[in-house]
């Protein structure tokens, strides 16, 4: 039986605490008083995930069962989330990999010939032929691949994309065209967060920047409270008319899972355990970690953490129309990351670790750090942020300013050029987002090699629009302290130094809570 | 008898500054300087039309740090006459009654600037074709008639220099300055005339995009003429130093960027693509050179303010095909292949001609110059003088100026 998270309350028998930053993790002691929010421990995992799969599958929730949707000569599409979730990604088979064989196995046997196998990368970068094939398996790829019917969504080709409609709010609905003339569209998601799926899936997933611009940007996610709850979310909720009115147009059968807490290999299981019941084996794990981190020339500890799987287990899995699976795919990840938090704090404390969506098989640069920590990590509520309306926020991560040449070349030039005029999401978007993604090379770049879109670091800026209007004050700890101040934050070699800094503030004895996240939780503020 | 400063001959220093001067540029104001301070006879008037004129601040220019440097190429050995006083930067005072270029009559005590260009009026020549057009700059016969060779005052045995207490010029030289003009402000005229000279060798197109390399002396004056001067629109500058960054924006530059964020900047601008090669393993990389990035697509006229290579080669690679780059300043060596493969038009620039005095003491009158002579140095302390012109990027001086008149 899993225990629930809990928050604790540091006193003089806690001993200190593991931080994530970056590559890497501290182990730190918390000033007395100080609430630390734990994440629930894992789920039991499904034992038979595929039997759950096909019950799915043949069971649907609000929908005819999947071989009934299949008929010969029909035009079948699969799209599936890309390498951005899970994070980190999960040990082979990757649950996509199962959900589609199971899905292509009905299709042959209704005789479906037509099929294609899109990834829904929206706006990211295009994965290469190894990342899609450790997400769909060799039996997929090898079959599909090379006849080019299993491939990256392509949101600048021309020829590749279908306007549907407006919204009755004017919100231009455009996605992947194969997607769109399909009979029927399969989209098979990884629901990490409470974030993911619903509709945020194929009218974001399979779209381009004429749509993704109506709900990605400052003044939507400004109004997104937060993105963990998509009934108060600015954001959802456009996404949501989006998914209406594609439903009008286009059957969807959408297939949501969810995973358990189990974000790290049996070797740091460590990590994942309250430090006070770590073991002999616990205790010796994290000493081999340290040194052995700590000694690593950066390029070891880089391959090291990047090359982690995690052992997830399938905790569930929903398949039919999509609004009535998503209503229980969130339950279903409440229950494994919700920890009831009583009240907000003046001082939020976050370990911003090695890997967000977008930097998987790449570097965490500044600005991803930042939407780590101020978008993802510090939206992760429900009800009311965790920190006070004009309180603090103390992250820790090194904030170096490396940036991957192949990966994000339009972030290189976001943070030289834009931040360097503006760090004001509004102003920025205002003034330099237009450029940025009608750019010929960034475009260029996206289509042909493995590079972000142009946009893309305006639309990670603004996901930490939200946490830049709400706190006083932002403090990195242990941060490149140049490349934090081009940011408009603050650096701090210490967490007691951190402290000294915000105190004009939120005072000298402020209430501080640190969020022990990875795993991941969603603090429920009352 | 005059204390001047004489550039001499001497094979083992000019050696020894080729080797070491941009390797070890102290060397150079030390024992090794093919310079030194000498007591010479001042220069005499020989012939009608010259006069003497008694510097008052005389410019450090690039060229003359080339020249002390062994940087400049032998191309303009046989251009000058050993030993010389070098200075063409020159503000001073007539010693004698004169006439100006146009004929107007100087009384004696007249504060003039110098066009240092000794062409065919001042060698008592018939004009040369080049002179005959007015472009006085391009004059085929800087090595015969009444003086020695040399190309400019500053590089001439016979005429003195800025870098002595009296030097001789010709009328068709001499520029009256304004009583409103500043000595600090008029030192400037020669190097903006020469910027003068560049953007009207720019030929910007309406609304054209510029790139600006380097924002010494030469680069900041050229944004500021291309800024006054032309319709250039977006014009964009390369700046090393904090200093050099804000005082091309005073001057018009629309954005900055540091070297090393030049070529993203200037695709940012021009929405150009960029093509890199592929990345070499790191010793092959040393051996073949010339795999540097490069854009398809670039600003409309780049400008090397700065004539080295890695300049050049920039301002080559961020041209768009069918684009104008123009040389200012003394040019390094560089790949070429841009200029072939995109058709580039290649454009020098040297001095000035025409009313390009006049329109630059216009600009020396109104400009944001306060301050940009950032060092004056009396004679004596050459060394000094030479060392922070050297440096004057880092230090945040634009022109470094030796003050004749001063002992102190």
């Amino acid at each position: 039986m899993s225990r629930p998270g809990f928050v604790l309350e540091v006193d003089d028998r806690t001993p200190p605490l593991v931080v994530h930053e970056g590559e890497g993790f501290r182990l730190e002691t918390f000033p007395r008083g100080t609430r630390v929010v734990y994440p629930p421990e894992s789920l039991p995992g499904i034992r038979d995930a595929d039997g759950a799969i096909r019950r799915a599958l043949l069971e649907p929730t609000n929908s005819e069962p999947l071989p009934v949707l299949l008929t010969a000569g029909m035009r079948l599409t699969i799209a599936f989330d890309d390498i951005s979730l899970p994070l980190p990604p999960m040990v082979k088979p990757d649950i996509r990999q199962r959900i589609i064989e199971q899905v292509l196995t009905m299709a042959a046997a209704a005789g479906v010939d037509d099929v294609e196998i899109i990834s829904a990368n929206a706006l990211h970068r295009r994965l290469t032929a190894a990342e899609l094939k450790d997400i769909v398996g060799e039996r997929v790829f090898r079959s599909f691949f090379p006849q080019g019917a299993l491939y990256n969504h392509d949101a600048e080709d021309p020829d590749g994309m279908l306007f549907i409609g407006e919204t009755d709010r004017g919100e231009v609905v455009e996605i992947n065209k194969r997607a769109a003339e399909s009979d029927l569209l399969v989209y098979v998601n990884v629901n990490l967060v409470a974030m993911d799926g619903g509709h945020k899936s194929v009218p974001i997933g399979l779209a381009g920047y004429k749509s993704l611009r109506h709900h990605h940007n400052s003044q939507t996610m400004v109004n997104s409270r937060s993105f963990m709850d998509h009934t108060k979310s600015a954001m959802h909720h456009s996404a949501w008319r989006m998914g209406k009115l594609l439903a009008d147009h286009l059957k969807i059968f959408t297939i949501e899972t969810t995973l358990n807490n189990d974000v790290f290999p049996d070797s740091y299981g460590f990590l994942m355990k309250r430090e006070w019941e770590w073991g002999v084996r616990d205790q010796a794990s994290m000493l081999a970690a340290r040194r052995g981190l700590a000694i690593a020339p950066k390029s070891v500890r880089h391959n090291l953490y990047q090359g982690m799987r995690a052992p997830y287990g399938l905790t569930g899995i929903n398949a039919g129309e999509t609004e009535a699976v998503h209503e229980l795919t969130v339950a279903k990840v409440h229950q494994q990351q919700m920890v009831e938090v009583q009240g907000q704090s003046d001082v939020l404390v976050m370990g911003v670790p090695y890997v967000g969506p977008y930097n998987v098989n790449s570097t965490m640069n500044p600005i991803l750090a930042t939407c780590m920590g101020l978008g993802y990590y510090f939206n992760s509520y429900r009800g009311q942020p965790v920190v006070r309306k004009g309180g603090a926020v103390i992250l820790y991560h090194p904030v170096e300013p490396d940036f991957n040449q192949l990966h994000h070349p339009s972030y290189v030039d976001f943070f030289e050029e834009v931040l360097s005029t503006s760090t004001d999401p509004a102003v920025i978007e205002a003034k330099f987002e237009q450029q940025y993604a009608t750019d010929p090379w960034y475009i260029h770049l996206y289509r042909t090699s493995h590079a972000y879109h142009g946009v893309h670091p305006f639309y990670m800026w603004y996901w930490a629009a939200h946490a830049m209007d709400h706190v006083g004050d932002v403090v990195w700890v242990g941060a490149d302290r140049k490349a934090v101040e081009r940011m408009g934050f603050r650096a701090a070699s210490s967490l007691q130094d951190a402290l000294e800094m915000v105190s004009g503030t939120v005072g000298r004895s402020p209430s501080i809570t640190y969020l022990h996240n990875p795993p991941h939780l969603i603090a429920d503020v009352r | 008898m005059m204390l001047a400063l004489e550039l001499f001959r001497s094979i083992p220093r000019y050696a020894a500054a080729r080797t070491l001067g941009s390797r070890m540029p102290g060397l150079l104001v030390g024992p090794m300087a093919p310079v030194r301070l000498v007591t010479r006879d001042e220069p005499p008037v020989r012939h009608d039309g010259w006069a003497r004129v008694r510097p008052l601040l005389s410019g450090i220019c690039g060229s003359d740090l080339g020249v002390v440097t062994g940087s400049t190429s032998l191309y303009f050995s046989a251009l000058v006459s050993m030993p010389f006083v070098p200075g063409h930067e020159v503000v001073g005072e007539l010693l004698d009654d004169a006439t100006d270029h146009s004929g107007a009559p100087l009384p004696r005590g007249t504060r003039v600037v110098i066009d240092p260009v000794l062409a065919c009026a001042a060698r008592g020549l018939a004009p040369c074709p080049s002179c005959a057009s007015g472009r006085t700059n391009l004059c085929n016969h800087v090595t015969v008639g009444h003086v020695s060779p040399g190309l400019q005052t500053g590089f001439c045995r016979d005429t003195g220099g800025g870098w002595g207490e009296q030097l001789v010029a010709h009328s068709s030289q001499l520029h009256p300055v304004p009583d409103d003009l500043s000595d600090e402000r008029a030192v400037l005229v020669e190097p903006i005339a020469c910027a003068v000279q560049l953007a009207r060798r720019a030929q910007v197109p309406s609304g054209g995009s510029v790139l600006v390399s380097g924002a010494g002396a030469v680069g900041l004056f050229a944004t500021l003429a291309l800024r006054e001067l032309t319709v250039a629109g977006r014009i964009t500058v390369i700046a090393k130093h904090g200093r050099q960054a804000d005082l091309a924006r005073s001057f018009g530059a629309t954005d900055v960027a540091s070297p090393d964020e030049a070529m993203r900047a200037v695709r940012r601008a021009t929405r150009a693509l960029r093509v890199a090669p592929a990345p070499l393993p790191g010793p092959a990389a040393r051996i073949v050179g010339g795999a540097g990035e490069m854009l398809l697509g670039g600003v409309d006229v780049g400008v090397d303010a700065v004539g080295s290579t890695g300049s050049l080669d920039t301002v080559l690679r961020s041209t768009r095909a069918g684009g104008r780059v123009v040389l200012s300043g003394m040019p390094a060596s560089a790949d070429l292949s841009p200029a072939w493969f995109r058709e580039l038009e290649v454009a020098g620039t040297y001095a000035s001609s025409g009313d390009a005095f006049e329109v630059a003491t216009g600009l020396a009158r109104l400009a944001p110059l306060d301050g940009v002579v950032g060092g004056r140095y009396p004679l004596h302390r050459w060394r000094e003088a030479l060392d922070h012109a050297h440096s004057a990027g880092r230090l945040g001086t634009v022109k470094v100026c030796f003050d004749v008149r001063s002992r102190a």
